[in-house]
């Protein structure tokens, strides 16, 4: 909410400075978010009023006129705006004024007459962005008056931040009750003379939801002036709360609003057929808002109607068939109390947000009603006229919210807060904040007024006593912490020590959206179910991610853009997979690599990254754990067909995927390199064996080599898995070193050097006993894969 | 000494000197000292001389051999010593060159920022716990005090699967889902993204919470400040002035936000700081009754206090990042700046 800080003042005026104010209000958590002067700084500046125009001599576009300024003589001053006229009446700079923008303002002369001055419009003033023509005063203002003083320049916006519980100080006296609470001062509320009655004629008010509307009162006023001038004083104070003067009926009802927190509305009485309803719409009717939107209506919409069609939508919008207008004479004022849960949700579902729906939803004093609408009409008929009618109140007093006392006990503040306040005290400030407060044994009983809609428990008045005795006045303890000693599980590994190890082997951490492209999600994964986004930020951001892989793709993109061509990234987070209507959201790590395996280097040849590379540095994470993972070929729809596995550890379970990124994804993608992917389930790759001690042979260990032919189709796992098959309790370890193809071996067979560590608990093994192991093991070979051993 | 003797020294001598090389020099001594090299042989003959005659020519056969032999193992030293040095000179590489092999990379700093963060918290017996980042309705909104059409609910722009199913606002969640399944006292904190469907210049529709709460017989809101002011002290690793403002979250209260003197000017005002002298670093508040009250804990016998902070804004200010939209965009070149 926007007020001015002059008119605050008005009713509650501390002697702080503006600074302070604010300061106070801050703490107080009625945040003040920013605090604006209301005009540019100048000086010298007064109301003028034009009493001469004559033609300049030499300049087609100036006039020289003669200016009353309040002094013995009118002074000649040269002006080119167009609007310039006798009688008009203006800013006038004298000499010595000194405009925004520290513009001095001297005697000159303009094309040889002289000038003592200048006229001003709103932009030189600095009081608007921009202006056509002088600024026009209203015809009564008085000549000579420092146009300061007259338009009350000397002030500040206040721009407050009201969070949703404190509706009551969405209003001019809201804020200076809080003020003056703040300050232990008295605020003195808005006082004015009703209006007196001069006819009994009214409309007839029907509640058929009483529960949302609890109270509605209407009052017709006859034979206004709807053309009457809104006096300067409210012209200024809306236009300083960010209201635009729209006739004195509406200016009114906004002008009461920001008073007193109380939405009003004036219907035209003229427009209206027979009585007023407050009811929910039927199904599908229609209605014609102010903003020129028509909206369909449900059953769950409060409407105000008459005997024909709805009118308004309750405490929200008024329509525009039944708006006052220029022309309207009659008017029927409304002045409502609707229940909170009624309008909340509301306004919102039709994409609308008024000042009269953020104060229903937030809370009205259900108690304002009669003063409000005695305060509209006061201010009505001062200014435009017009005879009023009876006030017609129809009120359901059990669905007015009641505010029931609340128990306060002296013990919980205190350990609450970890102060011991003393009881007059406490007794003080909850009266200052308008509640009625009886002391008891243990505490206090504390009814809160009308107004106060966050008070219904004990927290809440611990919460207010905390705040008028501020925050920081409270003390601040070491918190002895009762503490466990920490555990320390080991059969887990961290996160941490996975990410510092992808770190290690130079994979930079990349944090992509978890909302992904459908299209990118589609080619990468499109077996997957999705999970959707209802309303999306955009359609790139659309769907939830099936795997890390559509993020990272994309930031690899957008660094290629940007001239990198080496690229490697790994991300942690959860992907998300619907399977038979549960969503899954599982904790996944994923990688891409894609250029050179080294950064560019002198020294030494680099090459391009390829599959081996990545898996070394899966099995790198995979010894961190201590378990050997098994790589087995396997197509993904995002992965190159012969380069790509799934990943399963020790227990069998899939754990993952490696692989290079499809040549037509690559393509489509729009990557000119290959790239290579992998990604895991976090959950299955951190578990983890508690190292169990083995103990050592003490005899010396052999190594024997052999060079095998096989056919193409053979794994390195086959023959691994093949050469352990034999369970020979010596063999400790077996490792391919290398692969041959070419000269000597024939086509559709591969070369495979295999060498196996022996080693005995018991002996040094013989010669001839590794030579019985040696042919053990080839013949296991070729009886099963249909390896050869080479020449 | 007999001429032979003498003259085939002094040939030996110079064929030490006249050596540059080992395998010369070892060739050297062969000749002379080898199986049949004129020493070997001389010392051999010694055997058909009489034993009068054998002590004196014995004698002067070894002082030229010990002659020899001293020239030569000088000469090997002298030759070894070159040869060291020369390998040495050789070998000599320029070692202002840069290593080789493959760089280090680095995390993101939401991450660093996060594990700061953690650790701060964890040494003092806080838990990390995640939770889920689709959550229902129940324990994004309901069960934290935030009833259907509650104006706070329009303050979180929520993302939608479904009415009853969303991305989850905040990590307060994870609070209520501790509480339902353990009993106090609890100290945990819950870190993780979070989501609001809003993208500006200072909004990201995914950014990151830490939460944290402690539940315990005779918390106060002292200790909350107490802790809270702590906490900002070590992850700013600077005296800093704390204050705390009354504020409104359904879940909490009292409430407060927490601003910290500006660590971009001191407190002078900024364009950091608005020219406020202060920033706003995280939310807090006494755990709601009516939070306890959903997951079961009793309100009369416990008390706790919950706050939440946005890393990012964090980071910002750690690291003096200027601009949000940084974080997600995962240009190398902004990422390494923090390896």
């Amino acid at each position: 909410m926007q007020i001015s800080e002059a008119w605050l003042r008005e009713r509650v005026n501390p002697a702080i400075s503006s600074a302070e104010l604010v300061a106070q209000l801050t703490m107080a958590g009625l945040e003040i978010d920013s605090i604006t002067p209301v005009a540019a700084e100048f000086s010298g500046v007064v109301v003028g009023e034009v009493l001469e125009v004559e033609a300049h001599p030499d300049a087609d576009k100036l006039r020289v006129c003669k200016v009353a300024v309040g002094e013995a003589e009118p002074l000649q001053i040269v002006c080119g705006a167009s609007n310039v006229r006798v009688g008009l009446k203006i800013p006038a700079a004298l000499c010595g004024a000194v405009l925004p923008g520290d513009f001095k303002i001297k005697k000159s002369k303009l094309r040889g007459v002289e000038s003592l001055g200048m006229l001003c419009s709103e932009k030189e003033l600095g009081l608007a962005a921009d202006a056509q023509g002088l600024m026009e005063l209203a015809a009564n203002a008085p000549v000579g008056i420092n146009i300061r003083d007259y338009l009350q320049l000397n002030d500040n916006i206040l721009e407050v931040d009201l969070t949703p519980n404190r509706a009551d100080c969405l209003s001019l006296e809201g804020l200076a009750r809080e003020v003056a609470v703040l300050n232990q001062l008295d605020f003195s509320p808005v006082s004015f003379q009703n209006a007196p009655v001069s006819h009994q004629n009214t409309l007839a008010i029907k509640i058929s939801a009483p529960e949302a509307c609890p109270r509605y009162l209407g009052r017709l006023i006859k034979g206004v002036n709807p053309k009457a001038e809104v006096p300067l004083w409210m012209v200024e104070k809306l236009r300083r709360s960010g209201q635009r003067s729209l006739g004195i009926l509406v200016d009114v009802t906004n002008y009461v609003l920001l008073e007193l927190g109380q939405p009003l509305h004036a219907f035209d009485a003229a427009k209206l057929s027979g009585g007023i309803t407050v009811r929910y719409a039927h199904a599908e009717e229609e209605l014609a808002l102010l903003n020129d939107q028509t909206i369909k209506l449900d059953d769950q919409a409060l409407v105000i109607a008459d005997d024909k069609k709805a009118l308004a939508l309750a405490g929200i919008m008024g329509g525009s068939e039944t708006a006052v207008s220029d022309t309207t004479t009659d008017v029927f004022l409304e002045c409502a109390f609707f229940a909170p849960t009624h309008i909340a949700g509301k306004a919102r579902k039709f994409g609308l947000h008024t000042d009269s729906s953020h104060r229903f939803e937030r809370g009205v004093n259900p108690f304002l009603q009669q003063r409000a609408i005695e305060r509209a009409t006061q201010l009505i008929v001062d200014i435009a006229g017009g005879s009023v009618g009876v006030i017609n109140e129809v009120s359901h007093a059990a669905t007015v919210p009641a505010r029931p006392a609340v128990t306060l006990r002296k013990q919980r503040l205190s350990k609450i807060l970890g102060i011991e306040p003393d009881n007059q005290t406490v007794a003080d400030i909850l009266q200052r904040l308008g509640m009625q407060v009886e002391t008891s044994v243990e505490g206090w009983q504390v009814t809160p007024p009308g107004f106060r809609f966050d008070i219904s428990i004990e927290a809440d008045l611990i919460e207010e006593v905390a705040r008028i005795v501020g925050y920081n006045n409270l003390p601040s303890t070491r918190l002895l912490l009762r503490s466990e000693l920490g555990k320390a599980p080991e059969a887990t590994l961290t996160l941490d020590r996975i990410q510092d190890l992808l770190v290690d082997k130079g994979y930079q951490e990349a944090i992509t959206y978890s909302f992904v492209d459908e299209e990118i999600q589609q080619l990468i994964a499109p077996n997957d179910e999705v999970v959707r986004l209802q309303n999306p930020i955009s359609s790139e951001l659309s769907v939830m991610r099936t795997t890390i892989w559509c993020g990272l793709l994309r930031a690899a993109l957008y660094n290629i853009n940007r001239q990198q061509n080496r690229v490697r990234l790994f991300e942690t987070g959860l992907r998300f997979v619907n399977a038979d209507g549960v969503t899954k959201q599982e904790k996944m790590l994923a990688g891409l690599a894609l250029g050179t395996v080294n950064a560019e280097q002198w020294g030494e040849k680099n090459r391009k990254v390829d599959f081996f590379d990545i898996k070394a540095d899966i099995e790198a994470l995979s010894s961190l754990v201590a378990q050997e993972f098994t790589y087995t070929a396997a197509k993904h729809p995002a992965l190159h067909p012969g380069q790509s596995a799934q990943i399963s550890n020790a227990d069998g379970e899939m754990v993952g995927w490696i692989g290079m990124l499809h040549p037509t994804l690559e393509k489509k993608l729009g990557f000119d390199h290959q790239v290579f992917l992998f990604e895991l389930n976090q959950d299955l790759i951190l578990k983890r064996q508690v190292p169990r001690f083995a103990p050592l042979s003490k005899f010396p260990s052999v190594r024997r080599d052999m060079a095998l032919i096989v056919k193409e189709n053979i794994s390195a796992q086959q023959i691994i898995d093949c050469i352990h098959a034999g369970e020979e309790p010596t063999i400790q370890k077996v490792m391919i070193f290398d692969i041959y193809r070419g000269q000597g071996i024939e086509a559709g067979h591969k070369s495979v050097a295999v060498s196996l560590q022996l080693q005995n608990f018991t002996q040094t093994l013989t010669d001839s006993e590794i030579d019985a192991i040696f042919s053990r093991v080839l013949d296991t070979l070729t009886r099963t894969i249909g390896a050869k051993l080479r020449d | 000494m007999s001429t032979t003797l003498e003259e085939t020294l002094a040939q030996a001598l110079k064929e030490i000197a006249a050596a540059t090389e080992l395998n010369q020099l070892d060739q050297v001594r062969v000749d002379y000292l080898g199986k049949r090299g004129f020493f070997t042989l001389q010392m051999k003959e010694l055997g058909s001389l009489d034993p009068e005659q054998r002590r004196t020519v014995g004698q002067v056969i070894n002082t030229a051999k010990n002659e020899f032999q001293q020239q030569l193992e000088q000469k090997k030293t002298a030759l070894e010593t070159a040869a060291l040095e020369q390998r040495l000179t050789s070998e000599s590489v320029d070692v202002t060159l840069p290593g080789r092999g493959q760089a280090v990379a680095g995390l993101h700093p939401v991450t660093l920022t996060l594990r700061r963060i953690n650790k701060i918290f964890a040494s003092v017996g806080f838990n990390v716990v995640d939770g889920p980042e689709i959550e229902d309705d129940y324990h994004n909104f309901g069960a934290l005090n935030i009833p259907a059409h509650h104006p706070a609910r329009a303050m979180h722009d929520t993302f939608y699967f479904d009415a009853h199913t969303v991305l989850r606002t905040h990590t307060s969640p994870v609070q209520i889902r501790v509480m339902e399944s353990e009993k106090p006292p609890l100290k945990v904190i819950a870190p993780g993204r979070v989501y609001r469907c809003d993208s500006d210049l200072t909004h990201s529709p995914m950014f990151h919470q830490v939460e944290g709460f402690l539940v315990d017989t005779d918390v106060s809101f002292s200790d909350l400040k107490g802790v809270i002011y702590e906490f900002l002290q070590a992850f700013f690793e600077k005296e800093s002035q704390v204050r705390f403002r009354p504020s409104y979250f359904p879940f909490t209260e009292p409430s407060a936000e927490v601003d910290i003197e500006c660590v971009i000017c001191g407190g002078d005002g900024c364009r950091v700081c608005s020219h406020t002298g202060w920033l706003e670093v995280m939310g807090c508040g006494m755990i709601h009754p009516e939070v306890f009250k959903s997951v079961g804990i009793d309100n009369e016998q416990y008390s706790g206090f919950a706050f939440g902070m946005g890393v990012e804004r964090l980071a910002m200010l750690r690291y003096g990042i200027n601009d949000l939209r940084l974080f997600f965009e995962n240009d190398l070149k902004f990422l390494q700046q923090f390896n």
